[in-house]
């Protein structure tokens, strides 16, 4: 019982990263409403993102941004934020496409479920 | 000039497509010049690299002046320098094809859009194809994803957006999946660049960590692919895609992503991890011939052209996967033969379906019923492509399932040989399928005596549809004939992919 | 009535604000938190909060369609413009070293990492007001 507790404690962020997937995932497959299924692959890229920044950490690190000369310090990695900038403008632009494509489809066919929209396409 | 060209290749379609955005707000006329001028040149740009490449050895160029391991390098060694001119001249001939073809199935407004994107489309798979950095074949793949999820939705037929929702979610979720793989291999080895993480990789081969990493970086790209069983987007997005559309997505963007996954497993983990370490070459041969088989199965029972290419297409990438699988030099030709084979047979068979659906309107087979009596170079094209996909002597698609068939018996798997040329037999059931009903079959106009919604002319397809289309078929032939100066591309190809970086 | 007084007044006044602070975040890229992309989007979200408190005419009556493609235009075209500076100058893409050599001054990095940045805030502020000024545009209407 000590043991699973240890394991679970010292990689804490990691094991929030993949409850955080898992939520994310299952909004995606078990919601009806499209919407919802977007904001679940919203929440799994969000947790994909925690899961890259939170391994960037350096004990005792600052913000990685140069202070005045002179002064000495320990930066975090800096790699990964930059990664997760350009991962964050791919997300929102998929969030974009996905929400013009659900307007379109209530335009199409007035449904916004997804139950609802297999009985109209297929009836099409 | 010739040392800049790898990153001249990827920003002049960004600079023609902001024109296109331009001039197109304008007058309507300009998009179509500017986008055959921009990808005639990249294409011979192309054919300058490759040329380039087999002079001289693999080019590295290095964004920024930034040195690897720390800045982003374009490395274009004699795989991709194999892949990039295919790619651009599929390209070219959907470019030449769009034009007819898009002017019958989408808006007026929106066909500024559909060049814009085209543009974008072949920039993002440009990139993908020769990054040597493997966080910006990540950025790339998603770019040219976004760009064809709204391409697939830009028609009028009402299914258009459901299948493109459906290929977004799932084309999201794979690009999740491989940023994760990405970033189990950073903190791995602590570098992005694809050599170097190769280079330090086999220090950290029993972790945990690794094995994730090529787990989600094989499921993403599987996804991707559209490996069976994950093939589930693949069939809506080609059916209700525009016929350009599907021309370009099914032969370049899938070869692309085929062409990152043998990147990723072949020269990141090398053979040495996932043929040695980990042996997953069983399941992954068995995963292959399950799609080649089910793939062509499911391809017999369709009743609509489209979806029987479309599943036909899966089949194929069995075939491909199978190369990856096997893992020796000559199967891996004969994988490297089937992608550009597959891009050929493929992008011809996708341009009749265009070509029937731009005169006749629909596609089904009940529709379509002694149409080669009307359209007889269609048909004739359809039946040289479908002799290639079945692997008739000597077109390229007899080549290539025979270096795949040798190379499974080199290396001993009799009952996979056997599952190949099962594939080749049920290729024909399906093949059969259109030709009998296009060429034996009274046709349906005769008969019924016109009394229901009169059927557009039914003549041969304009010539600016028609040309690449035969092109294309004579290619297979061609290709076929002459294999022989393309195996001295694709042998220091494979040799280098199983090398190891 | 009278909420829409406090709404379109508090808007008002706060909009210059906001696309000061949006300026503040795409210069400050370099030296500290913020860049292109993030400044855009708070200078997208000044638009977006005149989108609410005014509707999509009072948006369209300042920035316009034609408007909004011809800046995602400019700001992509400055990046690339800078890009191929650095060619012209006889190094790599993007080597901000060989302008700096070709011109003979030194200490020019920062003037090219801040024009890129300025690029990219235009471009992701017109992407930005253009989609949720198209997606707000149908809403009901037949296609």
């Amino acid at each position: 019982m000590e043991a699973v507790f240890e394991v679970f404690l010292s990689h804490y962020n990691y094991w929030m990263a993949i409850i955080l997937i898992m939520i994310g995932f299952y909004a995606l497959i078990a919601k009806g409403n499209l919407v919802k299924k977007l904001i679940g692959l919203n929440i799994f890229q969000t947790a994909i993102f925690l899961f890259y920044i939170s391994l960037a950490e350096v004990e005792g690190g600052i913000a990685p941004i140069y202070l005045p000369e002179g002064m000495e310090a320990v930066y975090v990695n800096p790699i990964p934020h930059v990664l997760i900038l350009t991962a964050i403008v791919v997300g929102v632009s998929v969030t974009a496409v996905g929400l013009a494509l659900i307007v379109r489809i209530y335009e199409e066919y007035g449904v916004i479920d997804e139950a609802g929209l297999l009985k109209v396409v297929k009836r099409r | 000039m010739i040392e800049h060209l790898p990153v001249i290749l990827i920003t002049v379609p960004i600079l023609s497509a902001l024109l296109i955005l331009l001039l197109g707000w304008h007058d309507r006329r300009f998009c179509y010049p500017i986008t055959l001028a921009t990808i005639l040149f990249q294409f011979v740009g192309g054919i300058a690299l490759l040329i380039e490449v087999m002079r001289q050895g693999t080019i590295h160029y290095h964004i920024g002046g930034w040195a690897p391991p720390l800045g982003i390098e374009f490395v274009i060694d004699t795989f991709n320098g194999y892949i990039l001119p295919i790619i651009l001249f599929l390209a070219v001939a959907a470019a030449v094809y769009a034009r007819r073809s898009v002017e019958n199935e989408i808006e007026p407004e929106k066909i500024v859009s559909f060049y814009v994107l085209f543009q974008l489309l072949v920039t993002g798979l440009v990139g993908m194809t020769i990054t040597g950095d493997i966080f910006n074949l990540y950025v790339f793949l998603e770019i040219s994803s976004i760009a064809a999820y709204t391409l697939i939705a830009s028609t009028r037929r009402p299914r258009a957006c459901v299948a493109a929702l459906n290929y977004l979610i799932l084309g999201s979720i794979a690009g999740g999946f491989v940023l994760l793989g990405i970033g189990n291999l950073y903190v791995a080895t602590g570098t992005l660049n694809m050599a170097d993480i190769a280079r330090l990789l086999p220090a950290s081969y029993g972790l945990a960590t690794v094995h994730t990493a090529f787990l989600l970086l094989v499921i993403g790209f599987s996804i991707k692919v559209a490996l069976f069983p994950l093939h589930l987007w693949l069939p809506d997005a080609y059916t209700e895609a525009p016929s350009a559309v599907t021309v370009l997505i099914s032969t370049v963007m899938a070869k692309v992503s085929v062409y990152a996954m043998f990147r990723v497993v072949f020269s990141v983990f090398t053979t040495a991890y996932f043929v040695e370490t980990v042996p997953v070459t069983e399941l992954i041969l068995l995963i292959a011939a399950v799609a080649i088989v089910a793939g062509a199965v499911l391809a017999i029972a369709q009743d609509d052209l489209k979806r029987m290419l479309a599943y036909s297409s899966v089949s194929q990438i069995g075939y491909i996967v199978f190369a990856l699988g096997v893992a020796n030099q000559v199967a891996l030709e004969g994988g490297l033969l089937h992608i550009l084979g597959h891009a050929v047979m493929k992008g011809c068979l996708f341009m009749v379906a265009g070509v029937i659906i731009y005169r006749l309107g629909t596609s089904r087979f009940s529709d379509l019923k002694g149409v080669a009596a009307t359209m007889p170079v269609t048909c004739a094209t359809f039946a040289l492509a479908g002799a290639s996909m079945i692997g008739v002597p000597p077109t390229i698609g007899f080549a290539s399932k025979y270096y795949l068939v040798m190379g499974a018996l080199e290396a001993g798997y009799w009952v996979y040989a056997a599952v190949l040329l099962a594939g080749s037999l049920l290729a024909v059931g399906y093949i059969w399928r259109f030709i009998e009903v296009a060429y034996f079959s009274a046709s349906s106009h005769h008969e019924d005596g016109g009394d229901h919604c009169p059927a557009p002319a039914v003549r041969e397809a304009p010539l600016s549809m028609l040309v690449p289309m035969v092109v294309l078929g004579f290619l297979c032939l061609l290709l076929g004939i002459f294999v022989e100066p393309i195996m001295e591309i694709v042998s220091p190809a494979v040799s280098l992919l199983l090398g190891g970086a | 009535m009278k909420e829409n007084v406090v709404i379109r007044t508090v808007s008002r006044i706060s909009v210059p604000f906001i696309q000061v602070f949006a300026l503040y975040v795409i210069v400050h890229g370099a030296v500290g938190a913020g860049g292109g992309f993030q400044g855009g989007v708070v200078f997208a979200a000044s638009f977006i909060l005149m989108f609410i408190a005014f509707g999509l005419s009072g948006v369209e009556k300042r920035l316009g369609k034609k408007w909004l493609m011809i800046y995602s235009v400019i700001g992509v075209a400055i990046y690339a413009g800078i890009g191929f500076l650095c060619l012209a100058a006889g190094g790599n893409y993007l080597e901000y070293g060989a302008v700096e050599s070709a011109l003979g001054v030194a200490h020019l990095h920062g003037y090219q990492i801040d024009a890129v940045e300025m690029g990219i805030g235009i471009t992701v502020m017109a992407v930005m007001v253009s989609i949720i000024s198209d997606m707000s545009d149908r809403g009901g209407e037949s296609p």
